[in-house]
Formats: structure tokens, C-alpha cells, sequence
């Protein structure tokens, strides 16, 4: 396995992305939206709404902390309405919202990567090259997926920033993020990036165009939403366990998919569709 | 010296269809070779089964003795291929460009910047060597792109369409560019193209295709002699030859008939060899010669010969 190799497709493939503002823009408003608008209005919010409006919203709050598991409930007991608002919204009800980035991150690169580059035909090229099919695909499954990774981290990071900043007058303290949130973040983050390219190379031997590939590939956010509506109806807490165990499933999956993927990966096949 | 390139009845499908049926040859060290026909002829997918990135149907291959379907990454560290549409990055500078497929090509780290800084010289891009090649003219990413395909001083390059596209002084230069190489590097280059010109002035010998299939194959003179075995030559006089003289030039050997046409004589003759003793023959007769042409084929004239037969 020749490594400069992986590594020289996986550099040029970051920087022609980076390039293509196209595919950028929609990618960046998101994390904006996810990392500073949202935690922003749910910790300014309670200082200016009335208890009972907060009440109102959260429930009658003795039936929300009864239908938590014990080690979420934990969470909350003995803090004020306001800082339990405060605590459900950006440490509960947004934390799936945050598994749309790696999947987005990685079906923008992955997409431009597989399907971009036959769609400017520049694929040919690369395939005249002594490198192997292999190294070929891990170049490419490399710069989607280091890019999705590390951004997402970075919106990780940004988000936790903002969250104890603008809610440390009112907990006088850093509280955030919650234990939960670490496997969120090292374990199943990057199982949903894996997922996001693994079912773009998928789906790029069926399309022509960077657009129809990612709208496709974008179609995974279903998952995400699947995940959210778990979070917001009660059924589905992201709690430690459910997170590892969600992240060994998508993992399983991203194993049978980049399985499937090598095996379709062929130049032999591929130089048939230029 | 033994061959390069060896074909022995190479066949690929696609289906039903067959776009390279049986095709037999052998390209020498140093050679030009043409591989010449129209659009969908079975160039580019012969191009693309002697690199190892398509499997043959039928028959065997051998490029610097390794087998193109198992050995093809081999075979492509010693060939440099200019693809039909040149290929490059056009979000990337030509720089990046050169750099990213030199490192493909497993230029040692150490050595890439030279190897880069010497083909933009060579291909006069230096200057604009650092500017991003969606800025560049058609002329100037084709010069880019065979930049490429020598980055790692191939031993063996294949030029599909090379001038495909483009205008006829960016053409010429591309043109020029190629035949400097064989003339500095004794490079051996297989050229698949359509333009009958670009190959009569590059190639040493040149198969003519069809329908994946070989029709003729040999140097210019090899193919002109294989379909027109007889030799026309045009004589213009400054006093023209009497009727006599005319009819009596049969008796020369080889010469086989002889026609007059506003004031030249056209004779038919055998071979080349047999021209020297007709104009002898003529002068002792008392006739004063302008001019002496030899009727010459052009690539045009026996490509055009093939289809038609083909046809």
C-alpha cells in the first residue's frame, strides 16, 4: 500500500472542495445555525420568558424527569426551571441535530470527490496513474471523511464554547457538555461520517452529477431526524449506553457498506461510465 | 531488438458490440506508431487495454513484457498517457497539478520540484506556472496536460486525439512539441487520432482501423505500394514529345501505359526504377523536360482507399 500516494489523492481532493463554494456554502450555514444561533436563543431565552411560559413548555416537569433514565434524571435534580430549560434544550433536544453535520461534511466531499470528478472528467487521468483501485478509494474516503470528522469536532468545540459562555451566568459554572456527550462526539460522529461516504460511493456508480449525489447521500439525514423524534417524543434518550450502542450498529453498517464499496470500486468498471 | 508493444488477436465487447476485434501489432523502441480511424474505431479503448484499466474479451497483450490485465500498475509506471480531454484540475494551479500526478507517479519527494520546474520549462508555462488552470487557453492546458503525461519520463507515451479541440496554431504547436520529443528523447509513442496529416507527419508506420478491426497496416510507402502497386508519374515539356514518341515509350519495360492531357504526359510505370530509363528515353528522342513528378499517396488517399473498400 503505497501511503503518499493515499495521502497526495486525499490533499488534492481537500483543496479542490475547498474550492467549490457550491458545494460550501449550504455545508457552513448549518453548523453557524447549529453552534451559535440555536445554543444562543435557548440560553438567552429563559432570562426573558416568565417561569410559568417556561413551565408551560417544558411540561408538567415531575412526568419529564419520571420518563428520563435514572442517570439523566440525575442531571437535573435540585436545579432551578430555568437552568433545566436551559439543560434539555442544548444538552438533550439538539444533541442528535449535531450527527447531521459528519453526514453532510462527508456526502459534500465525498460527492465532489466521486462524482464531481468524473462529471469534469479528470477522472481518466487518475486512472492512468500505477496507483491500485485500493489506494485509489481510501485517497478518496480520506478526504471526506477527515474534513467531516475534524469539522464537526470544530462545531463540537465552538458549540460547547458558546453554550457555557452564555449560560454561566446563570449556573456559575462550566457545566457543559454532558457525560453523554463524549461517545456522542469520538464514537458515533465518526461512525455517521463513515456512513455519509461509504453511501456516497454507493450512490455515485448510479448518478451522473455532484448535485444528484449529494441531494441522494443528503437523503441519510432521515436517520438523524429518526433520532431526534426519539429524543423529542421521550422513546429514544441519547444517553451513554444508547449512544455506544447506536454507534456499534452504524459502525456494523459502515463495515458491510465500505465492504460492498471496494468490491464496486473498480477502474475496470468505472472507466466504462467516463 | 525486441518489441515494446506485442498484440496478438486482442478482441474487447461490450455486449453485443465489439470495439476492438482482433487486432494484431507489434510497436518497436523509438517508434511512432498511428493508430488511425474515425471517431469510435476502438482507439481509445485499445489505449485504455494496453494500460491495464480495461480487461481484454479475447487474446493477449504484452507492454514491456508484462501482462496489461494482471501486471497493468506495472505497465503504467512506464507509461504516460494524454487522455482525449485533457484532464487537469482546473481548480488547482498547474503547478499543483504537476506536483499531485508527480507524486502518483513516484517521483521521489527530493526530486518533484525539479521534475516539475523542468516540464513547465519545457512547456513554456513557467511563468504561469503558479496560476489556476481555468485561466489557461485550450492550447495551454493540452501543453499542460502532455506536461503530465511525461512528468515521470515515460519510456512509452500515448497520445490520444492530441490535437482534438483545438485551433490550428495551437495545434501545430502541440504538434511540434511531439515530434521534438522523438527527435530528443528517442521516445516510442503510440498516437491515436483521425487527423490524417497529424499522423502522415508523425508516424513511422500507422495501422488504419475500423470497427475495432485493423484494415492495413505498415510505413507510408509500405501501404501506397500495398494498394496502388502501380506508379503514375506526370512529365511536362518545354517542346512536347510527337505522337510517335508517345505510343513508341511501351516499349520500355515496365512502362505500362502512357495518356497525354494539356501539353503533360502521364505514364503508368511498374515501380519507381523504372522512371529514370522513360525520361532517358525521352531526352534521346529529342524532347526538352520541365518537370518530372512522381505521383505520391498521401495517408489521405489510402485511408480514404481502406474506408471505401471497407465499406
Amino acid at each position: 500500500m503505497n501511503w503518499r500516494s493515499i495521502w497526495a489523492i486525499a490533499r488534492k481532493d481537500i483543496k479542490e472542495v475547498r474550492q467549490n463554494k457550491m458545494a460550501w456554502g449550504p455545508a457552513i450555514v448549518m453548523p453557524l445555525i447549529f453552534a451559535i444561533i440555536m445554543p444562543l436563543l435557548f440560553t438567552i431565552v429563559p432570562r426573558f420568558i416568565p417561569v410559568e411560559d417556561l413551565q408551560r413548555e417544558l411540561g408538567d416537569v415531575e412526568t419529564l424527569l419520571k420518563n428520563l433514565p435514572p442517570a439523566v434524571r440525575a442531571i437535573f435534580t435540585g436545579l432551578k426551571l430555568e437552568q433545566m430549560f436551559v439543560i434539555y434544550m442544548t444538552a438533550f433536544l439538539l444533541a442528535p441535530m449535531f450527527l447531521i453535520m459528519p453526514l453532510m461534511f462527508s456526502s459534500v466531499v465525498g460527492s465532489d470527490s466521486f462524482v464531481g470528478e468524473r462529471e469534469r472528467k479528470t477522472m481518466e487521468a487518475l486512472f492512468y496513474t500505477p496507483t491500485t483501485d485500493m489506494e485509489l478509494f481510501l485517497g478518496k474516503v480520506l478526504a471526506a471523511v477527515i474534513p467531516a470528522i475534524t469539522l464537526s469536532w470544530l462545531t463540537y468545540l465552538v458549540y460547547i464554547i458558546v453554550v457555557n459562555v452564555a449560560s454561566y451566568g446563570l449556573f456559575g459554572r462550566i457545566w457543559f457538555p454532558l457525560p453523554t456527550w463524549w461517545p456522542m462526539m469520538f464514537w458515533l460522529t465518526p461512525a455517521f461520517a463513515l456512513l455519509g461516504i461509504s453511501a456516497t460511493v454507493l450512490i455515485s456508480s448510479r448518478v451522473k452529477t455532484f448535485m444528484e449525489a449529494y441531494q441522494l447521500s443528503g437523503s441519510l439525514v432521515v436517520l438523524v431526524l429518526g433520532l431526534v423524534i426519539g429524543q423529542l417524543s421521550g422513546v429514544l434518550y441519547l444517553g451513554i449506553g444508547a449512544v455506544l450502542l447506536i454507534g456499534t450498529l452504524i459502525w456494523v453498517v459502515d463495515a458491510i457498506l465500505i465492504y460492498i464499496s471496494v468490491r464496486t470500486f473498480k477502474r475496470s468498471m468505472l472507466v466504462t461510465k467516463l | 531488438m525486441n518489441p515494446i508493444i506485442e498484440v496478438e488477436k486482442l478482441e474487447r465487447s461490450f455486449g453485443e458490440q465489439k470495439a476492438v476485434d482482433g487486432m494484431t501489432f507489434h510497436v518497436k523502441p523509438g517508434e511512432v506508431f498511428g493508430l488511425l480511424g474515425p471517431n469510435g474505431a476502438g482507439k481509445t479503448t485499445t489505449v485504455r487495454l494496453l494500460n491495464g484499466i480495461l480487461p481484454s474479451s479475447a487474446g493477449s497483450a504484452r507492454v514491456f513484457g508484462f501482462d496489461p490485465t494482471t501486471q497493468g500498475e506495472l505497465i503504467r509506471q512506464k507509461t504516460g498517457v494524454l487522455t482525449e480531454t485533457p484532464a487537469l484540475y482546473e481548480r488547482l494551479t498547474a503547478r499543483e497539478n504537476l506536483e499531485f500526478f508527480g507524486t502518483l507517479q513516484e517521483i521521489p519527494e527530493n526530486d518533484l520540484k525539479r521534475y516539475v520546474d523542468d516540464m513547465l520549462n519545457f512547456f513554456e508555462l513557467s511563468a504561469r506556472g503558479n496560476d489556476k488552470v481555468e485561466t489557461y487557453s485550450k492550447g495551454m492546458k493540452q501543453r499542460l496536460a502532455l506536461a503530465r503525461a511525461l512528468i515521470h519520463k515515460p519510456p512509452l507515451l500515448f497520445l490520444d486525439e492530441p490535437t482534438s479541440g483545438l485551433d490550428p496554431e495551437a495545434a501545430q504547436q502541440v504538434n511540434d512539441l511531439i515530434a521534438s520529443l522523438r527527435q530528443t528523447d528517442g521516445q516510442t509513442v503510440v498516437l491515436a487520432t483521425h487527423n490524417l496529416l497529424e499522423a502522415q507527419r508523425l508516424c513511422d508506420r500507422v495501422a488504419i482501423i475500423n470497427n475495432g478491426r485493423i484494415l492495413a497496416m505498415g510505413s507510408l510507402d509500405e501501404l501506397s505500394r500495398k494498394l496502388w502497386p502501380v506508379k503514375w508519374v506526370d512529365i511536362k515539356f518545354y517542346s512536347p514529345p510527337t505522337k510517335n514518341v508517345t505510343a513508341s515509350l511501351k516499349i520500355n519495360r515496365g512502362v505500362m501505359q502512357a495518356t497525354v492531357a494539356n501539353d503533360a504526359l502521364s505514364v503508368q510505370v511498374e515501380s519507381d526504377e523504372v522512371i529514370p530509363a522513360v525520361i532517358r528515353y525521352l531526352v534521346e528522342q529529342g524532347t526538352s523536360i520541365l518537370k518530372v513528378n512522381p505521383r505520391d499517396y498521401t495517408l489521405e488517399d489510402i485511408y480514404f482507399a481502406l474506408q471505401a473498400g471497407e465499406a
